[in-house]
């Protein structure tokens, strides 16, 4: 049952997007989330909400999924509509006992629900098109020149992949260890917070003892097969721009210059 | 020439107490003297905390010895510059399957030593697809490990090592996690190897079945080798064998009871057809 766990929340699916180099994803992401914050005319939104449109679309995700993670931040949505709402200046255009909604108000409220809105889809759609190996990838690719800086971006990458591939083997084992524990007496599910935290104990130590146990072991094997850093490292699937990541750029250039010039050419 | 040799190899492991000064040392191996041709299949037996495991890790330069050499392939293991060499030509493959998977794919896990290695994005493909197909995981190459069994992901393991092209494979106890069948796979991937592909093949074990298709065998006690020969050689003694906490084959035990109790049996029957053949010929 664990071991069927998903990371993140990868979409299996064959699409156009799912195929994208991951690198052109990560930066198309940046991209769209910066735009949202630079567009403030009502032409630009609808642009960027077609252009949403499209790419999910394009990724034959369905769009519940997108959904799903939209009500994780329902709570912070709201915090912002509600502050920007009652707490921007202008001309008031209700008043109820001490609060008062102004025109300017609601014009940022909306815009604020309308960002977070398609960052939050935007967001998701990169997560649910790339799988967390790729995402990984992408970053040490996309985060290379800081080498030059001493941040050591191979290492951090080559720890956030063996991160991933023990994550499964890791939670089988604290199960395992919660089983061998509630055998013999154990009890996980009584009691208030703090005894539910006490009675994490004799789960913590041996899954940590275990977890350095494998570590070093792993280290050893690595070793073993001549694992000495990023240097003089070739990669087996290197990452190659297609001709379709050209055109994805390209089109994410025309989105771009449309998005934050169309106030420009239309009223209001 | 010698893959390789050693020579009056000794390893201590200095114990601590819990200031981290040090206690004392314990001699794990001692004085062991041995060496192996190309294209050898050898096997080392002992019971836990004979020194097996000890002395496998000083092949791959993983420990280097306290006093004695080690030579791969030529190349003294204690040289630094020697060190990445030595790891390329005695790959070894470890106990437990979890703990050497580094890739989230089976063929990215094979492809991890030649990556290390520099060698070429497109000879990397070629080399994990013939090492997949040698022992006969081609078919799972798109499988997440997880969801491999513990045969097949040690078969994995060594398509890994065998990828960086080693002249020799050190088996450190490869089927002590494995049920029945995964041993007898993972076996029979390491013979064919060493039949078709001329590696030489080092295993570490404490199951007696897995020894006797093995040119030489040395049995370990005590960090020292405590018998060598082949292994009909070293499996004619049962009595010693007994004294070193090893069991011995049950053909071989029930040949050894029925010659003691007066059968003209030979010494040293190591398989079920041959002992069959042996009693035909006493009736």
């Amino acid at each position: 049952m664990l071991r069927d766990i998903t990371l993140g929340q990868y979409y299996q699916t064959d699409s156009v997007l799912h195929r994208m180099d991951c690198r052109v994803k990560l930066v198309a992401t940046l991209v769209y989330i910066i735009s949202l914050f630079l567009v403030d005319h009502i032409g630009g939104f609808v642009i960027a909400a077609v252009f949403l449109a499209v790419c999910i679309r394009l990724s034959k995700v369905p769009f519940s999924f997108m959904v799903k993670g939209m009500k994780s931040i329902v709570f912070l949505m709201l915090f912002a509509v509600v502050f920007n709402l009652f707490l921007t200046p202008g001309n008031p255009v209700i008043t109820f006992w001490k609060l008062r909604i102004t025109d300017a108000g609601i014009r940022m409220a909306v815009q604020m629900a309308v960002r977070l809105t398609l960052l939050i889809i935007g967001s998701s759609l990169m997560t649910l098109t790339t799988t967390p190996n790729h995402l990984t990838d992408g970053m040490e690719s996309l985060l290379k020149p800081l080498k030059k800086i001493k941040v050591p971006v191979h290492e951090v990458a080559m720890m956030m992949s063996i991160a991933l591939r023990f994550i499964p083997i890791l939670m089988e084992e604290t199960d395992k260890i919660m089983k061998a524990q509630i055998a013999r007496g154990a009890d996980f599910e009584s009691g208030n917070l703090i005894q539910k935290a006490r009675a994490m104990v004799p789960l913590l130590v041996p899954l940590f003892i275990a977890a350095f146990r494998r570590a070093n072991d792993l280290a050893m094997a690595m070793e073993a097969r001549c694992y000495r850093g990023g240097e003089g490292r070739t990669k087996m699937k290197p990452l190659v721009y297609k001709r379709n990541d050209y055109i994805a750029y390209g089109a994410l250039l025309l989105y771009l210059a449309a998005a934050l010039t169309v106030g420009r050419f239309l009223p209001v | 020439m010698n893959i390789l040799q050693t020579a009056h190899v000794s390893y201590d492991y200095i114990r601590h107490d819990e200031e981290g000064n040090v206690e004392g040392a314990t001699r794990a191996v001692s004085d062991v003297s041995l060496s192996v041709k190309q294209g050898e299949f050898i096997a080392i037996l002992g019971h836990n905390g004979s020194g097996k495991s000890t002395l496998a890790k000083h092949i791959n330069a993983l420990l280097l010895p306290t006093e004695g050499t080690v030579l791969v392939d030529g190349k003294d293991t204690r040289q630094e510059e020697n060190i990445w060499e030595v790891r390329q030509s005695a790959g070894m493959v470890f106990q437990n399957p979890d703990n050497q998977i580094i890739g989230q794919v089976v063929e990215e896990d094979v492809g991890f030593g030649p990556e290390n290695m520099g060698i070429p994005t497109k000879e990397i493909w070629e080399r994990v697809e013939e090492s997949l197909r040698a022992v006969g995981m081609y078919a799972y190459r798109k499988h997440s490990p997880n969801k491999l069994s513990g045969g097949q992901k040690q078969r994995v393991s060594i398509a890994g090592v065998l990828a960086m092209h080693p002249k020799c494979i050190i088996l450190d106890e490869p089927t002590a996690m494995l049920d029945p069948n995964g041993r007898k796979d993972v076996i029979r991937a390491a013979r064919a190897l060493n039949d078709v592909e001329k590696v030489t093949i080092i295993l570490i074990t404490h199951y007696m079945e897995e020894v006797i298709y093995a040119d030489r065998v040395f049995v370990m006690d005590a960090g020292k080798v405590a018998m060598q020969g082949s292994p009909r050689e070293v499996f004619s003694q049962v009595e010693r064998l007994k004294q070193l906490r090893l069991d011995v084959p049950q053909v071989t035990l029930l040949a050894y009871e029925l010659q003691k109790s007066g059968l003209p049996l030979p010494d040293g029957i190591l398989t079920v057809d041959e002992l069959t053949e042996e009693l035909g010929k006493c009736l």
